[in-house]
């Protein structure tokens, strides 16, 4: 394979890791990293370095639609950041100490419990009226939007703000160390717990993935990890990708979403098995 | 402490604010995306370029070194510089990591533009909020000595 083939080839697997990333919230490293390294045998630290410039791809292209679209919850993303930006400058500096195996085996077992969970709570979408959640009520958390396959305003509001903070840390730790944008435990995180409607967790998500993941970018790119010739066909590619993925969010139906979701989180869920057993 | 209740009057003012913070957002993420990647893409085609060989070598492309003092690419912000003075064999690299220093700087101008809204909005709790997380980044980038 020549360079110019790696390039192309890459750019295309990346719109489709674009699409899919920003659809569920993900940062479209689900797909990158296992390419770069199962199909063009890349070192896997320079795998994380790409893996790290498409999750922020991902957020900055499909955020921009989905902030205008009110789709975001700003304020509860910039509130939940608090804890994922603490989290990832932690991870940055716990590589070192913590046995990469043990890290993957870990996230495997939590992936697959929020893919299980997720499953069961597929038909139970009821949203809450009401919040007795003090922190949500003073910084004013709870939102609405409007629903263009139900064709309705969608008012909800945000409780559990404490284990949301406390899952968001470990998801900023998580994307720090393995260099994927845990969305995979935002997403959850915020539906889950917090009780936020599934697509304003992904569109949340979404937001969120990329200013956490800019929290660790600064160290990969430091220890050279960040490869001009194979960052740019993916930037480039995820770039395109999530925008046309953004265009799709808003009308598809949430349950729809969320077991695509499901299916996606058993995937890595899979992976990082076999990555910390192997 | 209990707050004012607001007339209908600031409420909708209000909800306008919010509106017009939410669009400068989305602006500022459009415009660094877009800039981003012509810049990269600029950067991809001048280094195929002046490296015509790059698209006859078959069979030959291994990635199995991570940079060390002697990389091929720079990955300083000072290194960049220098990489663009090189001309022909560092140039399209460097164009390159510039496009991608434009993506790695979208997320935080975006925080950046949040704590300005946050002030427009008259919220001091969330305005806090942002700053600190501003924070959190430039110490990141600070402490890994990028």
């Amino acid at each position: 394979m020549s360079p110019i083939d790696f390039v192309v080839l890459l750019a295309l697997i990346s719109i489709l890791a674009g699409v899919l990333g920003s659809l569920v919230g993900l940062g479209g490293g689900v797909i990158v990293v296992p390419v770069l390294t199962l199909l063009f045998h890349v070192d896997i630290r320079l795998a994380i370095g790409a893996s790290i410039i498409s999750v922020i791809a991902t957020s900055s292209g499909a955020a921009a639609a989905y902030v205008r679209e009110r789709m975001t919850n700003l304020r509860a993303g910039m509130f939940l950041e608090i804890a994922t930006t603490t989290g990832a400058v932690t991870g940055a500096y716990l590589t070192t100490v913590l046995p990469a195996r043990f890290l993957f085996i870990l996230f495997g077992v939590v992936l697959g419990y929020s893919a299980i969970a997720m499953f069961r709570k597929r038909k139970a979408v009821a949203l809450l009226s009401v919040s007795h959640d003090r922190i949500a009520n003073y910084f004013k958390l709870h939102g609405s939007y409007y629903d263009d396959a139900e064709k309705q305003e969608i008012s909800y509001k945000v409780v559990g703000t404490k284990p949301g903070l406390a899952l968001m840390f470990v998801a900023g730790m998580v994307s720090a160390l393995l260099g994927i944008g845990s969305g995979a435990l935002k997403v959850p995180a915020m539906d889950l717990a917090m009780h936020l409607p599934m697509k304003v967790s992904t569109a949340t998500s979404n937001f969120m993935i990329g200013v956490t993941a800019a929290a660790s970018a600064g160290v990969y790119f430091a220890r050279g990890q960040i490869d001009p010739i194979i960052a740019a066909p993916v930037a480039a590619g995820v770039l395109g990708g999530s925008m046309m993925g953004a265009k799709v969010l808003g009308r598809i139906h949430s349950n729809k979403v969320r077991i695509l979701f499901v299916v996606v989180l058993a995937v890595i869920a899979i992976e990082m098995f076999q990555r910390g057993l192997f | 402490m209990a707050q004012r209740e607001k007339t209908p009057e600031e409420l909708e003012r209000l909800e306008q604010k919010v509106r017009q913070t939410e669009i400068a957002i989305s602006w500022v993420l459009r415009i660094g995306v877009v800039l981003s990647v012509i810049v990269v893409t600029i950067g991809l085609v001048i280094i195929f370029i002046h490296h015509p060989g790059y698209a006859k070598i078959t069979g030959g492309v291994s990635y199995h070194t991570v940079a060390g003092k002697t990389a091929l690419f720079p990955h300083t912000f000072g290194g960049i510089i220098k990489y663009l003075k090189a001309g022909k064999n560092g140039e399209g690299r460097g164009i390159v990591v510039m496009g991608l220093i434009v993506l790695l700087l979208t997320p935080i101008l975006r925080v950046v533009t949040g704590v300005i809204s946050f002030i427009y909005e008259d919220d001091p709790p969330m305005a806090i909020v942002t700053a600190f997380v501003l924070f959190v980044l430039i110490m990141s980038f600070v402490l890994s000595g990028a």
